[in-house]
This record gives C-alpha cells, structure tokens and sequence, in this order.
C-alpha cells in the first residue's frame, strides 16, 4: 500500500487521476499509451532537442549524458535504471514503478537502442516493496533482444549516487567510489553505463511517442516538459503530482491545497530551507520534493532530525563526512533543544565552511552542509531565541518527516 | 597556446588524515578540525613545487597527487 501519498490532482499524463492508480500490465499500458515506436540512435538527438533534464536531483541534461555514453558504447553499453530513491521524503519514482512499470522500461529500453545497450538493470530500492513487484511482474512480459534485470539496491542515501549505484551492482558495497572512472566510461562490469533516473525515463518513453515539441510545449522554453513534484507537510492532500516544469512552487502548493506554511525546505533532505517569499521555480526544486513546514513547528528542530538521518548515512569513507556530519548533527541537536551556547553557534558555523567544497567522494557532506546553513539563515531568529531562552514550543510538535525505517546495510 | 595548470588532489577515502601534507606544504593544504586536509585549488607556481612533489612523496596513504591539466 501507498499510504499517505497517494497520486492525484495531477495533469495525468503520466499517473492520471481519473479511478483508483494501479500497476498497468502490458496490454493496459498499450491501451493507455499507445505502442512505443521503434528506437534508433537518432533518438539521442531527440532527446537533446526535447530539452529533457534528468529528474533524479542533478537536473543535467539527458541527451548530453547520452550522447557520452553512445560516443564509447559501441553496442556493448548499459543502461542502469535507478530507482533507488532513498530520500525518505521522496515517493514519486517508486510511485512510477509501482503503477507505470512499463513505461519506466520503454525509457530504458529506448536508451539502451540509442545508446548502444545491449543490456538493462532496473535498480530499485529494496524497501519498496510494491514497486519490486510491479517491476518483477511486468519483465517478463517483454519480448526484448536484450537483457532486462532487476536488482534489489540497498536503502541507504548515498546508494542512489551513481558510482555507488555501479560498485553495488558490481557486486560491492552500495558506497561511491572516487571518480574518473564516470560511469558513462567505465561502469557496470566496466562497460560504458548510462545511469538514470526512473522518471527521467518514463518521460523519454512519452518523448519518443509524442516528439520533442509536444514535451517542450508542457513547459516553457527556459524550463521544458513537465515534473512529478512530492509535496507534503502542511498541505491538505499529501502526495505526487504532476505540474509543468515551468510552474512555480505556489502552483504545487496550490495543487496540494495550501496549508498556510510561511517557511518551505525544497528538495529533500539535501535541499534547501526558504522563506515561502522567495521561493524559486519547481525546476529548480531538486527531484521535485517540497515540504511545506506547519506554522507551529520548529525549523530547527525538524533540521536537526535531518542532521541526525543524514549523518547516520554516511558510508564512513570519507573524513570529512565521517567526521563531519557526526559533529554538525550534534552540534545542531543542542541548538535545537535549547542547550547550545553561543561559542558552540560560532563553531557549528566554522565547521560548516570547513566542510563544504566537495571534500568527499560523493556530494554527501556537501548536501548536509548546505541544508544546514540554509536553516541557520532561514530560522536566524528562531536560533538567537534558543540561544536565550531555551527550545521553542514548536520542537515537541510531532514531526513533518516521514517517520524512520530500520537501517538498511551496504549489501 | 596551451598551458599545464597543476593543483593538489587528494583521494578522501584512501586519506586518513596523517596531516603531513598540511605540515610539509602549507602553501595550498591547511587541516580541518579533525586533521584531514583542506586543499586550496589555487594552482601550484613553479617555485612551489618542490614542496608540492615533497607533500606527494611523503603522505603515507598515497593519497595525494597532482593533477596537471592543460588550459
């Protein structure tokens, strides 16, 4: 089950809105979209002229990053699907391989034909269960000359990253490794391996049926196509929607039935803290999630419960990240409860300066350092009245995140 | 015409935090608060290198480098 976040009030292309959402097996899918035409390399200059960026977080652009990989492919290239998503407050690739399984694999096999893939693994995060299933269930059904495997990914936060996601698939621990080798060079089993996103692919697939134009037209020249946006928090209805990519964050507020929030963290865990006021366009939320704070929360408080997630995700590789985070989620736990001096404010503030600057192998301590700083800006005023008077009453308000799961492993 | 341009890297996971680097090659690494190096991407100047090639040779990790790219 989906439960809270369920699809709705979406432009349903992608997850309509019209009856209960379930797993379409390959005739519905068909019937739904229509069959996919046949693909080429010249869908690589498709993709390009579509505008498409991936969805995943980084936002760079999809034809560039296949093009890389069908420069070096030469027919024995991989196309690795990443559904791992391992930001918990993230739902909407697993919603997509949950009720639209074959189109997330039109994408991939599109990618692999324009490429040059003879080969494609379909990663999913092994705590989605449903989205296993669908996936499981909708392989077999494909009549393709290439292989088409599903794996399970460990749920951990940095498994997502790419080289990560290669080493495990590789049969590592789900760690990144440092870079060159890019995966587009070298990736699984040393093959020049494509990575992307679930939905950047579903939105490839749409691409390759409708055009180029058709998917720049849902969006605006600056930002092309359309999104799936997780909004959740203070809102009305929780969940995933689908907005033009040219939309505003008021747009998916609204969509969602505005609670009234005033401060808003875009992007997830590795996002951004911002006064509603200032809040940017929804392309630029990263992987589209938004969480709209409660006016009777405490920022600070929510921040340290990231701190704490993030910092406990660590792969312990690096030392800037291992020890690192640790610190910052301490330091920032003691804010937070009311029991930090104002030289401990002063250090945290150092140590966020000394962090920063991709130290890491991975952009991990780079992610938690940036949506610390942004809460000590956003909240300022909410942390000089801990410093005097102790934790505000919106700390013992529950929670907005979502709530923990049990630790996943590397393996 | 092209130029070599070369900056320290460091490799964070094979790094553990010696901190000679800092101590040999002040010029371009300072330690954070945990002795782990913070490397300045301004490039090398000629006159720094030997210390740059004596900060290289000396980490017990083999975790830095130069990396020399042409501009």
């Amino acid at each position: 089950m989906i439960d809270p976040l369920a699809p709705m009030g979406s432009a349903g292309i992608v997850l309509p809105s019209i009856g209960p959402a379930q797993a379409e097996d390959l005739a519905a899918h068909l019937a739904h979209y229509g069959p996919m035409p046949m693909s080429s390399p010249a869908d690589v200059a498709l993709i390009e002229a579509s505008g498409l960026r991936g969805r995943g977080g980084a936002g760079f652009p999809t034809g560039v990053k296949w093009h890389a990989v069908a420069a070096r492919a030469a027919g024995r290239g991989v196309v690795l699907v990443n559904g791992v998503e391992a930001d918990p407050s993230s739902e909407k690739d697993r919603m997509l391989l949950t009720y639209r399984p074959h189109l997330v694999l039109d994408g991939a096999i599109m990618a692999a034909r324009a490429v040059g893939a003879s080969e494609v693994v379909v990663a999913v995060n092994r705590q989605a269960v449903d989205a296993h299933q669908a996936i499981r269930a909708a392989i077999p059904e494909r009549r393709e000359r290439l292989a088409i495997d599903l794996i399970d990914a460990p749920s951990r936060y940095v498994a997502g990253e790419e080289t990560a996601l290669v080493h495990f698939v590789n049969g590592g621990p789900a760690r990144p490794t440092v870079t060159p080798p890019r995966p587009f060079d070298r990736g699984v089993r040393g093959r020049p391996t494509l990575v992307q996103n679930a939905e950047t692919l579903a939105w490839a697939a749409l691409i390759a049926r409708h055009g180029d134009g058709w998917f720049r037209e849902l969006g605006s020249s600056a930002a092309p196509g359309a999104m799936m946006v997780t909004v959740r928090g203070a809102v009305a209805q929780p969940g995933v929607y689908e907005l033009s990519a040219a939309a505003t964050v008021e747009d998916a507020l609204a969509a969602a039935g505005d609670g009234g929030a005033t401060t808003l963290l875009l992007g997830g865990y590795f996002g951004h803290w911002v006064d509603r006021a200032r809040a940017r366009p929804l392309q630029e939320v990263n992987a589209g999630v938004l969480i709209a704070l409660p006016p009777s929360s405490c920022g600070l408080t929510e921040t340290a419960r990231i701190m704490s997630f993030l910092a406990g995700e660590s792969a312990r590789q690096c030392g800037p990240c291992f020890n690192g985070l640790p610190a910052l989620s301490s330091a920032i736990a003691k804010v937070a409860t009311g029991r930090a001096k104002p030289v401990e404010v002063e250090r945290l503030r150092r140590w966020t300066g000394q962090l920063s600057g991709h130290r890491g192998a991975c952009h991990h301590p780079d992610g938690a350092v940036a949506l610390l700083r942004s809460a000590l800006d956003t909240f300022a005023g909410d942390l000089s009245a801990h410093l005097q008077r102790g934790a505000c009453r919106g700390s013992q308000s529950p929670s907005v995140l979502p709530a923990a799961k049990v630790q996943d492993g590397w393996r | 015409m092209a130029m070599t341009v070369n900056r320290l890297r460091v490799n964070p996971i094979t790094c553990d935090g010696r901190g000679l680097c800092a101590e040999l090659f002040p010029e371009r690494v300072r330690s954070d608060d945990w002795g782990y190096p913070i490397l300045d991407p301004k490039p090398i100047t000629p006159e720094l290198m030997p210390h740059a090639l004596r900060a290289v040779a000396s980490c017990p990790k083999l975790a830095l480098s130069i990396d020399t790219t042409e501009s």
